[in-house]
């Protein structure tokens, strides 16, 4: 019992400070604790959420954003991977195609500014082959309705963060299988539906997992390469959090809980998933 | 075969490359209007501006390595028994403990800080670098326990015995077997979680309100303020020790942060 001590100080941060953090939120988006005055327990801020709007395009928004941006990195990583792990890339390749993991998400959204606005140095290059004439005849890619800039940049960052856990499961792969699915007639599409992905199952779609709920609940790249209107949850909630009216701060809390209870369900979900997997022979 | 890996070699240093140089080249432009594909002047005046002794960098640059570094310290030294036990756990309690303590890596740290934050206030440290390193925590905790999990499960303690019975005393153990077998992959953690803290934009936001400048920061104001040049110089500092870390630890690459 006492070597389990150890696990008190990481318990602390994680359920003490993150964990109390959430329990408080929900505190104050009920009413409690509150900045000014009495404490005046409801669930007003709540019905002003689910009743408003913006809450519902932001809930859109950011189930897009999340959604198509994990699907593009799940599918772009593994065909990455698997091209990697066809030519059996060494240390170097490796490097090369990962060197972007460490790039911090501000630099990257202002990268992806610099490349696909329309000033940007795809639009000069098309003005240069002629088939543009002026930035306006450029697509808009930054700040537009269908949030393709914060897409692009999010698939620019996660496919090697999705890449590098499938050729992990990829280099554990005994390569033998591949020829016993071929001798016995498998095609190649057969051998990869049947063979080679559910042996990267699981890390694609932990992979996958952390990707979704880290694009979920992202806050700069949206706020700055994505549409004004709609905002995303996360965004919703900052500027809430951040208005000078601190009436404003149990709907902030509100936003918090419900982005939480929806990113909690997701890993519930996926939890009980891989829980049932690994029932299965 | 080969000439397919040299093309796909090629074609990652570019697409690596590109973007890299990109800021580089707009950090040395003074005009660079649409529809040039190069700057049609080219000057020094976003370094010199950004570098001048008063600037804004060198406060943003402290405070991000000042909390980056702390973050690192303490998230490692917090994980350290975590992971030591986690490594040697039962299945279920092993399932149970690691739930809560990696939770933050799925779940919206934002909101946890925003709830945390009046507590913050009451307890003097909201506005305070202290502060913003007990946010950098959330994240990096997690991040640090699940690399040294990894690092304890591939330690093998009969190494310890085995020393014992050839006659090492006890501090030689820790000095000679111990820590030779454990310090790299506890640097690679440490690594990590400054790494995290360098990245961290909203949580700084939230805690700090605006009061302690990190490089973060700046670049938010800075990309919003429309002086590109500056934007990009201020982007090729605050990614230059980031790729340093990973040129370091790539030969370590796993459970890099989303």
């Amino acid at each position: 019992m006492t070597r389990r001590l150890g696990y008190l100080p990481a318990l602390l941060v994680t359920t003490g400070l993150f964990g109390a953090g959430l329990l408080l939120a929900a505190v104050q988006s009920l009413g409690g604790l509150p900045v000014t005055g009495e404490a005046d327990w409801s669930v007003a801020a709540y019905r002003a959420v689910f009743r408003s709007h913006f809450f519902w395009s932001a809930l859109g928004m950011s189930a897009w954003i999340a959604g198509a941006g994990t699907l593009a990195a799940a599918a772009l990583g593994t065909l990455a991977a698997l091209v990697l792990w066809r030519l059996r890339a060494g240390t170097i390749l490796r490097f090369l195609f990962a060197w972007n993991l460490p790039v911090p998400h501000v630099v990257g959204a202002w990268i992806t500014l610099l490349l696909f606005s329309q000033s940007g140095l795809w639009s000069r290059l098309a003005h240069a082959a002629g088939v543009t004439r002026t930035p306006a005849d450029f697509p808009a890619l930054v700040n537009d309705p269908l949030a393709v800039g914060v897409l692009l940049e999010l698939a620019w960052k996660e496919v090697p963060f999705v890449g590098l856990a499938v050729l992990a499961a990829l280099t554990r792969f005994d390569r033998r299988l591949l020829d016993v699915a071929r001798s016995l007639g498998a095609s190649r599409w057969v051998v990869f539906w049947r063979v080679v992905l559910p042996a990267v199952q699981p890390a694609l779609v932990s992979a996958s997992l952390l990707v979704f709920t880290f694009a979920f609940s992202s806050f700069e790249v949206p706020y700055l390469l994505g549409p004004t209107s709609p905002a995303t949850l996360p965004v919703l909630a900052y500027r809430a959090f951040s208005d000078p009216d601190l009436t404003a701060r149990p709907m902030a809390m509100a936003l918090c809980v419900v982005i939480a209870g929806l990113a909690g369900l997701v890993v519930l979900a996926w939890a009980l998933l891989s829980l049932r997997g690994r029932g299965r022979p | 075969m080969r000439r397919t890996r040299r093309i796909l070699g090629a074609t990652l240093v570019i697409g690596g490359a590109l973007p890299l140089g990109l800021l580089l080249v707009w950090s040395f432009s003074r005009r660079w209007y649409f529809p040039a594909l190069l700057p049609q002047e080219f000057s020094l005046h976003a370094w010199t501006a950004l570098l001048a002794p008063a600037g804004p960098v060198w406060p943003a640059l402290k405070g991000s390595a000042w909390v980056g570094g702390m973050t690192a310290l303490l998230a490692t030294l917090i994980a350290l028994p975590a992971a030591r036990q986690l490594a040697r756990e039962r299945p279920l309690p092993r399932a149970v403990v690691g739930g809560l303590i990696l939770a933050p890596l799925v779940l919206p740290t934002f909101a946890g800080v925003m709830g945390v934050q009046v507590a913050l206030i009451r307890l003097g440290v909201a506005d305070t670098p202290a502060g913003v390193i007990a946010a950098h925590l959330i994240p990096a905790t997690p991040y640090a326990t699940v690399l040294l999990t990894g690092t304890f499960e591939g330690y093998n303690a009969r190494f310890e015995e085995v020393a014992r019975t050839l006659g090492a005393r006890r501090r030689e153990v820790v000095t000679r077997v111990t820590l030779p077998l454990l310090l790299p992959g506890v640097l690679v953690a440490a690594l990590l979680a400054f790494l995290v803290s360098w990245s961290e934009y909203l949580l700084t936001l939230i805690v700090g309100g605006g009061q302690v400048a990190t490089l973060p920061a700046l670049l938010f104001a800075s990309a919003q303020g429309g002086d590109y040049a500056l934007t990009a110089a201020l982007s090729v500092v605050y990614v230059t020790p980031a790729l340093l870390i990973f040129s370091l630890v790539a030969w370590k690459l796993r459970g890099w942060p989303a």
